[in-house]
């Protein structure tokens, strides 16, 4: 087991700032472990959740926001719907996902590039564009092989698209990923 | 019976394109309950999983201009197929009652959040509003002789305090209705364990063992088909059940239905009507064996 020196090494901002940002009293949390029990991504996870939330409650940032856990938590919300003191856990994974996108952790993963291809696939055409999507990812991660094997099922079907679907107001989204850009630089 | 339903529709992004047959099979039973809907105008991506992981009020000015459009055309109650659109739009609703964060919100946004409206299921408005015991009265062809289990998924009803539907643990909405239209029900003890949602691109050695498990839960309880309320979860049960038999060793061969696909068969719609033909399990075998054609006439007569 890791021993850490909490009294060296506790970032009380960061506490401060988990808290104020998720609305979550993190010292409600006293490892009863049934976040980690029902957590169907746990066996993925390099720290369980319920140690995510012991490293969160003793101010250890780096170590939280390092976490490849971080990116492969699907917002199930098994964690906050059986967490015996209501904290909502899910949301509190969602807070260090965007504290740790802040400081460039998770740069070049998988599911964190998906993301943001899905992003910039609803910034560019107002609502997702299931080819283009696929295609951004495959550009970003190289992994050209990615579903290939659906294509016979999936092209007769007709849920294949080469065009997104046009809308008139994708002119209005793309400005609400612009002002967010920018009142996140501020 | 409330002759009178009349809602705000959004149908999501997926609609128009890998669960075409859910937003059909959706529109053509609402249509057959009497049930209005007004599409949302021009609606764009409520921003889904992704959004949020990014910022909260991003992810809530994406839901909140739908919300907007849904208020342009003098309505206050929506409602969605899919549940994570669902869950979104309601997170937004929810999440700006406080002042801050709606100005936060209202920064990113042409025009200030309209927060009056309310968002529902598709499934909570046919369980809650229309009412089981009228959906049973309108049954032409029971399902009679389908063996099948109900697959709720995370995010439908969790969680509880946010969604306000059913139960988190042990929802029984789809268990019920299939109960009204006839099918045999056999309780599905992993409804709402996760099946690996939006990782089947980067990835899918997650969802081959999470919807793995379904599938196998599935055969070993003798469900010959599973209902879904969601398109993620449709989509890794049905897309991907061949990648999963390639990635486990295992054989099955089980339909994943959207709950609504079943309900218009039995209320006399046409396969064509429901999409059957857009599933990737073929669900013809199953379709075969449940009641024919002279059962709607029977009733009909």
């Amino acid at each position: 087991m890791k021993v850490i020196n909490i009294n060296s090494s506790y970032n009380s901002e960061f506490v401060k700032e988990v808290e104020e940002e998720s609305g979550q009293k993190l010292n409600l949390c006293y490892q009863c472990g049934k976040c980690t029990a029902g957590c169907p991504y746990t066996d993925e996870y390099d720290i369980c959740v319920s140690q995510i939330m012991r490293l969160t409650q003793a101010g250890q940032k780096e170590t939280v926001l390092k976490a490849n856990s971080l990116w492969l938590c699907a917002t199930c919300e098994s964690c906050t719907a059986r967490c015996p003191n209501q904290i909502d856990v899910a949301r509190i994974m969602d807070v260090l996902r965007h504290m740790a996108r802040r400081e460039g952790y998770g740069g070049t993963g998988r599911v964190k590039t998906f993301w943001d291809s899905f992003l910039s696939s609803v910034k560019n055409n107002g609502r997702v564009f299931e080819v283009g999507l696929l295609v951004n990812y495959i550009s970003h991660t190289g992994r050209f092989w990615t579903d290939i094997d659906l294509g016979p099922t999936m092209l007769p079907k007709g849920k294949i698209h080469f065009k997104p679907t046009e809308m008139q107001g994708k002119k209005e989204v793309e400005k609400i990923f612009m002002r967010f850009k920018e009142e996140s630089a501020k | 019976m409330n002759t009178s339903l009349n809602y705000a529709y959004y149908p999501g992004c997926s609609s128009t394109g890998t669960s075409i047959e859910y937003d059909m099979s959706s529109r053509a039973v609402c249509a057959a309950l009497d049930i209005k809907l007004n599409d949302v105008p021009d609606w764009s991506c409520c921003g889904s999983t992704p959004a949020h992981t990014v910022d909260h009020s991003l992810s809530s000015a994406l839901s909140a201009r739908n919300l907007n459009q849904v208020a342009s055309i003098g309505m206050d109650s929506c409602i969605t197929p899919c549940p994570s659109c669902l869950a979104n739009l309601k997170t937004a609703t929810h999440r700006m009652e406080d002042e801050a964060f709606r100005n936060k919100v209202n920064k990113l946004l042409d025009k200030p959040a309209d927060t009056r409206v309310s968002t529902k299921s598709v499934l909570q408005i046919l369980v809650e509003d229309y009412g089981i015991e009228n959906i049973r009265k309108k049954v032409v062809r029971p399902l009679k002789g389908l063996v099948v289990g109900a697959y709720y998924g995370c995010i439908l009803n969790r969680p509880a305090e946010l969604m306000q539907f059913d139960d988190s643990e042990h929802p029984m909405a789809m268990d019920n209705i299939m109960e009204a239209l006839g099918a045999t029900v056999v309780p599905f003890p992993l409804k709402v364990e996760c099946c690996g949602a939006s990782f089947g691109i980067p990835r899918k050695d997650v969802v081959m063992r999470l919807s793995g498990k379904l599938l196998d839960t599935a055969h070993a309880i003798g469900a010959k088909a599973l209902v879904t309320a969601c398109p993620l979860c449709q989509m890794n049960l049905d897309m991907r059940q061949n990648q999963i038999n390639h990635a486990n060793g295992s054989h099955h061969n089980i339909p994943i239905f959207y709950f609504t696909q079943l309900l218009g068969l039995a209320l006399g719609l046409t396969e064509k009507e429901m999409g059957m033909n857009k599933l990737c399990v073929s669900p013809r075998t199953l379709l075969d064996a449940m009641a024919n054609e002279e059962t709607i006439k029977e009733k009909a007569a």
